[in-house]
This record gives C-alpha cells, sequence and structure tokens, in this order.
C-alpha cells in the first residue's frame, strides 16, 4: 500500500466513520478554517457521511476570498499603471473587485501574469528590466515564507524593478477575530495543516485554553480528516479541550522556525483589511522599512476610492460561517463560477465554489 | 533548410514558401493523395457514412515528455473520428507558423507527425501553411481536420447511453496532463510521467468486433473525464455514477495530483476513451479491449442510472458520495 492509498483506505475510514456515529456528543458544530479542507472534505464525500448532529462549518481560511474589494482596487490600479506589470497566483484574477477583475484588465490590454512561484514573478523581473515587476502577494503564513524569499533573493540578486504589493494575512489574528464576533457557535476547530507547518501546532493552543475549544490539526486526506474530526468528538465528549495534532508526519509544535525567520526578516505587522470582518489589528504583514525598495505601496503613487462590494453578495457572511453558501439568494443563479460576484464563487479554496462544484445537486 | 528560422517570406506564395513546401513537408509527409498535388485530395467513395472533424491544436510546450504537439494533431483528429466509430481516411494539415520559429523544431515537430500518421496509417493528405509576424502567435499551431468512414450499422452517439448501462475506460486517467503541467511549472518527478497521446482507432475497430451496438464513445481530452462524463450525462438525459476506488490512475499521476493540487477527474488525456456499452456486452468488450496495448489497463468504472439526469456522481473510498462537475475556467493548482 503507498502511503497515499493508506490515506484513503476504506476499511479504515468505515471503522473511524463508526466510531463518530457511536459518539455521544448532541449537536455539535465543527468548523474547519481552512480552504484547502473544505475542498477536501467535499472531495471525498466527509459531509455526507457525518451524522446529522454533526454541523460542519466553513471558515475564513481561503486566502483568495478573504481579500478586500479595496486590496483588489489597488492591484486594478497597479496593473494600469504605466510600465507595470502585475504577477499573482491564477484564482486571484477571476475575482471581481468594486468595479473590474484584473482579468477584465488584462482583456484590456494591460499587463497582468499568472505565476505560480514568487521565484517565476523574480524570473519575469529578471527577463524584462524595463518593466516594473509586481508581484501581488496574497496568502496566510503557508506563502509568506516564499514572498519573503523572493525579496531576499531580489537584494541578493540586485534586482531594482522588482516588488511586491503585500495584502497576506496571518490566520491566528482572523480566528481570533471570529471568535470575538461570537456569532457563531463552535465547538470544535479542524486546524490548519499547511499554515501549521510553517507557525507550528502549539500556535493553536489558546483556542482549548481561552475559549475551551477543542482543535486538531489535520492533514488533507479523507483519513486525516476523520481522525480529526472523530478527535474534536472525542474531546468534546469528554469534555476536554485540548490540542491534538493528527499531521505529525508534517506538522511540528514549533513550526518550521527557519521559514518562519525569514518571513520575520522582510516583514512586519500590521492592520489589515479582511472581506467579511473589516480591520483586523496586527493581522497583515507588511515590508520592513529596511526592504522599502522592495514595497510596490511605497514605490508607485496608487490612491483608490470609493471600494464597495457588491450589494447581493454575501461572501462576509459565508466567510464568518455565519451563513451557508445555500442561504445566499444569488448562489448558483446570478453568482456562477462562471460569472461570480464574489470570491467565494471563485476561489478553487472558496466554499461558494466547493458547495457549487461539490454538492449543488445533493442539497 | 537553408533558413535556421522561419521567414515571413516562407508564408509569402513565393520560392521560399514553395522551398518550405517541397523540401520539408512533402517528403516529410509523401503519400499518393499528396502527390497528386491537386487543390484537394481525391477519395474513391467506398461506401458507408462519412464522418468529418477538426480540431486546433496550441498547446505549451511545444515538446513534452512522451510528445509533442505534432503527435497530438494526428492522434487528437483520429481519435475524434474513432470514437465516432470511424475508419479515418485521411487528415489535412493547417501550420500557422510564428516568424523566428527554429527551423530545426519545425523539422522535429514534421518528423513526429510523419511518423505518427504513419503508424496509425493514416496518410496526411492536404495541407496549408501560414506565417504570421513575430508575437502573433506562441511558435506555432497546427490545425488538423479528418475524414472518416462509419459503416452502416454503427451508430454511436452521444444521446444513446441507457440505465444499466456499463461504462469503461480505456486506461489511465491523467497522465498527459501532469506531463505538460509538469514541463510547464518544471517540476520534475522521479518517476517522470509521460503523456498518453496515441490512436486509438484500432481498438475502437476491435471493440466493434464484439458488439456494434456500443451506446457512447468519447476522447475525455481537456476538461478530462469529469466533463466528459457530464456531456454525455445531459446528452442522454441520464445519471452516471462511478466509483472513485474503481478508477485506474497510477501513483505518479495521484502523486503529482496531490503536490500541485489538481483533480486527475479534470486533467487532459490524449489517448484515452470512454465507452458506454450494454451491461450484457461490457465483460466480452472489456476482454477484447485489453488484447490491444492500448487497452491493456482497460476497466469498468460505473455505471448509467435512471435518477437524477444530467448529473454525474462519484462514491468516494471512505462511502461518502459527491458530484462531479464540469470543469469551469482553468484548472490552477492551490495557492496555500
Amino acid at each position: 500500500m503507498s502511503v497515499l492509498t493508506a490515506f484513503r483506505d476504506s476499511e479504515r475510514a468505515r471503522s473511524i466513520i463508526e466510531r463518530i456515529h457511536r459518539r455521544n456528543t448532541g449537536d455539535i458544530s465543527i468548523m474547519e478554517f481552512c480552504g484547502g479542507h473544505t475542498v477536501a472534505i467535499f472531495r471525498s464525500g466527509i459531509r455526507s457521511v457525518m451524522p446529522e448532529s454533526v454541523r460542519m462549518l466553513s471558515g475564513p481560511g481561503c486566502p483568495v476570498c478573504v481579500t478586500s474589494n479595496a486590496d483588489l482596487d489597488r492591484a486594478v490600479a497597479l496593473a494600469k499603471t504605466p510600465g507595470v506589470t502585475i504577477t499573482t497566483y491564477g484564482d486571484m484574477l477571476k475575482v471581481p473587485g468594486s468595479r473590474e477583475s484584473l482579468m477584465q484588465v488584462r482583456a484590456q490590454g494591460y499587463p497582468v501574469e499568472i505565476v505560480y512561484s514568487t521565484l517565476d514573478a523574480l524570473k519575469l523581473a529578471e527577463e524584462q528590466p524595463d518593466r516594473e515587476i509586481v508581484f501581488f502577494a496574497i496568502g496566510f503564513e503557508t506563502t509568506a515564507p516564499a514572498a519573503a524569499a523572493a525579496v531576499l533573493q531580489a537584494r541578493k540578486r540586485g534586482l531594482k524593478n522588482f516588488s511586491i504589493c503585500s495584502v497576506m494575512k496571518l490566520t491566528i489574528p482572523g480566528a481570533r477575530a471570529l471568535l470575538a464576533m461570537g456569532e457563531v457557535k463552535v465547538d470544535g476547530v479542524i486546524g490548519p495543516g499547511h499554515v501549521s507547518s510553517i507557525i507550528g501546532s502549539d500556535a493553536w493552543r489558546f483556542l482549548p485554553e481561552e475559549h475551551g475549544i477543542p482543535v486538531a490539526i489535520s492533514g488533507f486526506e479523507p483519513l486525516d480528516l476523520l481522525a480529526a474530526t472523530d478527535a474534536i468528538m472525542e474531546m468534546h465528549e469528554q469534555r476536554r479541550p485540548a490540542l491534538v495534532n493528527t499531521y505529525s508526519r508534517v506538522v511540528r509544535p514549533e513550526g518550521n522556525r527557519k521559514a518562519w525567520g525569514a518571513v520575520e526578516e522582510v516583514f512586519t505587522l500590521d492592520e489589515a483589511g479582511w472581506r467579511g470582518f473589516g480591520i483586523i489589528p496586527e493581522s497583515g504583514l507588511v515590508l520592513r522599512e529596511e526592504f522599502a525598495d522592495f514595497d510596490a505601496d511605497r514605490r508607485f503613487d496608487i490612491t483608490v476610492e470609493d471600494s464597495e462590494e457588491h450589494p447581493a453578495c454575501r461572501c462576509g457572511e459565508v466567510l464568518r460561517g455565519v451563513i451557508t453558501p445555500h442561504e445566499c439568494k444569488v448562489f448558483g443563479t446570478a453568482c456562477t463560477p462562471e460569472s461570480p460576484l464574489g470570491p467565494c464563487m471563485v476561489s478553487s479554496e472558496g466554499s461558494c465554489a466547493a458547495y457549487y462544484h461539490y454538492q449543488r445537486q445533493l442539497a | 533548410m537553408k533558413h535556421k528560422q522561419i521567414l515571413l517570406a516562407h508564408g509569402s506564395g513565393g520560392s521560399m514558401m514553395h522551398d518550405l513546401i517541397q523540401e520539408l513537408f512533402l517528403p516529410a509527409f509523401d503519400n499518393p493523395y499528396l502527390r497528386q498535388g491537386n487543390d484537394q485530395a481525391l477519395f474513391e467513395n467506398p461506401g458507408g457514412r462519412i464522418a468529418f472533424t477538426t480540431d486546433s491544436y496550441v498547446v505549451q510546450p511545444l515538446e513534452f515528455p512522451g510528445g509533442s504537439i505534432g503527435e497530438l494533431a494526428v492522434h487528437g483528429t483520429i481519435n475524434d473520428l474513432a470514437v465516432g466509430g470511424a475508419k479515418p481516411l485521411g487528415l489535412s494539415v493547417g501550420m500557422i507558423l510564428e516568424e523566428g520559429l527554429e527551423m530545426e523544431l519545425l523539422e522535429r515537430i514534421v518528423a513526429n507527425m510523419k511518423r505518427a500518421a504513419d503508424e496509425a496509417g493514416v496518410p496526411l493528405v492536404t495541407g496549408d501553411t501560414k506565417v504570421v509576424e513575430r508575437g502573433s502567435c506562441d511558435k506555432m499551431f497546427i490545425n488538423t481536420s479528418g475524414v472518416g468512414l462509419v459503416a452502416e450499422d454503427v451508430h454511436i452517439d452521444g444521446h444513446n447511453a441507457r440505465p444499466g448501462d456499463a461504462v469503461l475506460v480505456s486506461g489511465s486517467l491523467g497522465d498527459h496532463g501532469v506531463a505538460v503541467m509538469s514541463e510547464r511549472r518544471g517540476v520534475q518527478f522521479s518517476t517522470p510521467v509521460v503523456s498518453d497521446t496515441q490512436p486509438l482507432h484500432r481498438l475502437v475497430a476491435r471493440m466493434l468486433e464484439v458488439t456494434k451496438d456500443i451506446r457512447v464513445m468519447r476522447d475525455p481530452t481537456r476538461g478530462g473525464i469529469a466533463t466528459t462524463l457530464n456531456e454525455i450525462a445531459t446528452q442522454s438525459r441520464v445519471g452516471i455514477h462511478i466509483e472513485e476506488t474503481a478508477l485506474p490512475i497510477s501513483a505518479e499521476v495521484n502523486g503529482a495530483c496531490e503536490l500541485l493540487g489538481l483533480d486527475p477527474l479534470y486533467l487532459a488525456n490524449e489517448g484515452k476513451l470512454i465507452a458506454i456499452v450494454p451491461e450484457e456486452a461490457a465483460e466480452s468488450i472489456l476482454s477484447a479491449m485489453r488484447e490491444l496495448p492500448e487497452g491493456k489497463h482497460a476497466c469498468r468504472i460505473g455505471h448509467v442510472v435512471e435518477d437524477r439526469p444530467g448529473i454525474v456522481r462519484m462514491r468516494t473510498p471512505i462511502g461518502g458520495t459527491r458530484i462531479i462537475n464540469v470543469l469551469s475556467g482553468e484548472m490552477l493548482p492551490r495557492i496555500c
């Protein structure tokens, strides 16, 4: 049995599912913060095998989705700045800003390039010395080390035409803000696997210790997610909230200190605007003063006014777990992956996209 | 060739274009139809219904593990004919070349096309070349069209799937998609995944020897089997159930999908077919398919159902169910 098939083994899955069904937790709401988990849960059909008493909630952990329209509008304005080429990850192109998306801007003839890594953006900067290459950096702790590495590399190589427009965010302040709002009942949290591989599982101890909420760090295979769900239910059943790491093959308690060290070297904390949440203090990563040369916001004089959300779009409430995508009136009608009104329908990690692709007709 | 790169003059209609055709294309694709030297190729009419298809190839990179745009252009059009039950008679080739294209690369791709056509026994009978200014196309585009003959008693059609039918696939899924993606992204795997590009007309002919009653056949290229099965479900107004554990996906493709955050169901295939066949004929068709190398790993992946017409559902290894939708937009690797 290969490593992958081992984590998809039917027999082991069945025995965990049976145990979950036997558990005496009563109604329980379990939230996965991570968009990657949302998609993995839908893809493996986990929701369809859960008892009715288990409510699975998707949280704010899709980096494309939490990017505010104000930030998107900034990227659009940068893309229209003479001499500038915007580079970013693919999903970002399709997200509608207040007035237009990067994809529409590209169709108008402005240079917008999809890159698969920050190093691709660096390469472009080397190949096109007469253009300003701006990397529109979205993401959480997982992508931040790569952005930091790109800045360090750019400095090392003496690149003068590479900069970053950082709208990167940190998951812990996001999770804290969500709980502080108190809008949704969260009895357990499936902790993000990739994020935790960088910041460490210990970063989530505040959930059981300060909020009495059990948390299980999980990988992305069906058995990982089932094991994490079972662990949360067991802790809930026994009223012993704690931190469990079911993804120890990847996540260490202290995380990847080297990767995080690079992030801390290049970035510092600042407030950030989150879609659906507003401003969250110390939740964004911005370039430190000593890397100002690589900061697109300082290099280009961009002002964006009148940013606004589409009036019918309820992505903000979806991201806070207040409503499910089905409860949004435009879901699957005026808002589809082909013509999205909001980012949750666009992003490959978005809740609405996951509901649309994997569960729409099952409901 | 005298020139190392394609020049605009190669498409001018003058002597350089004449030389390109005489020195490169004609010797490479040589066959009696081409030697007719007319503006059209003449086929004798051997009876049956005529199938006609066309496709354009704009793949990047032009060369990838296991093939090139040349083989794709030949195999793709042969397969579009084959899955309709047609015996391919001949193909046309339209080349759109970008000024500056390296002649050496063009020669390699032409040689690939020649080999692919020879191995398939389907001649390239007529062609056209245009050269466009640098920046107007990405090195080269190829269009191939093909004609074939369908026997009177063969009626393969997307509308024909019926509840109870078996869903078969001719082999492993996603190889071409991963081969191209790994080349494009510079990801090296310890066991490289190579494209599955290959012609399927012989496999189809063998299947039709078992029974003429094959309901639907498709080659799941762009959009993968997910999109193809959805098309069939919609056209035939039936539901389709597949089993994830039955899907033939190699460990390498699965590993690459894990790494890149892709779903193998949406990856392109260039040498595979999906067949919807009557349940009672399924086992004998599978045995016949497995006799040929291109069908060696043929297997059953699901069945056609009456309920929820137009919907494709998949049972996952943990016993859950999920919808398989069509691909919307481009499949992109995960961000985190």
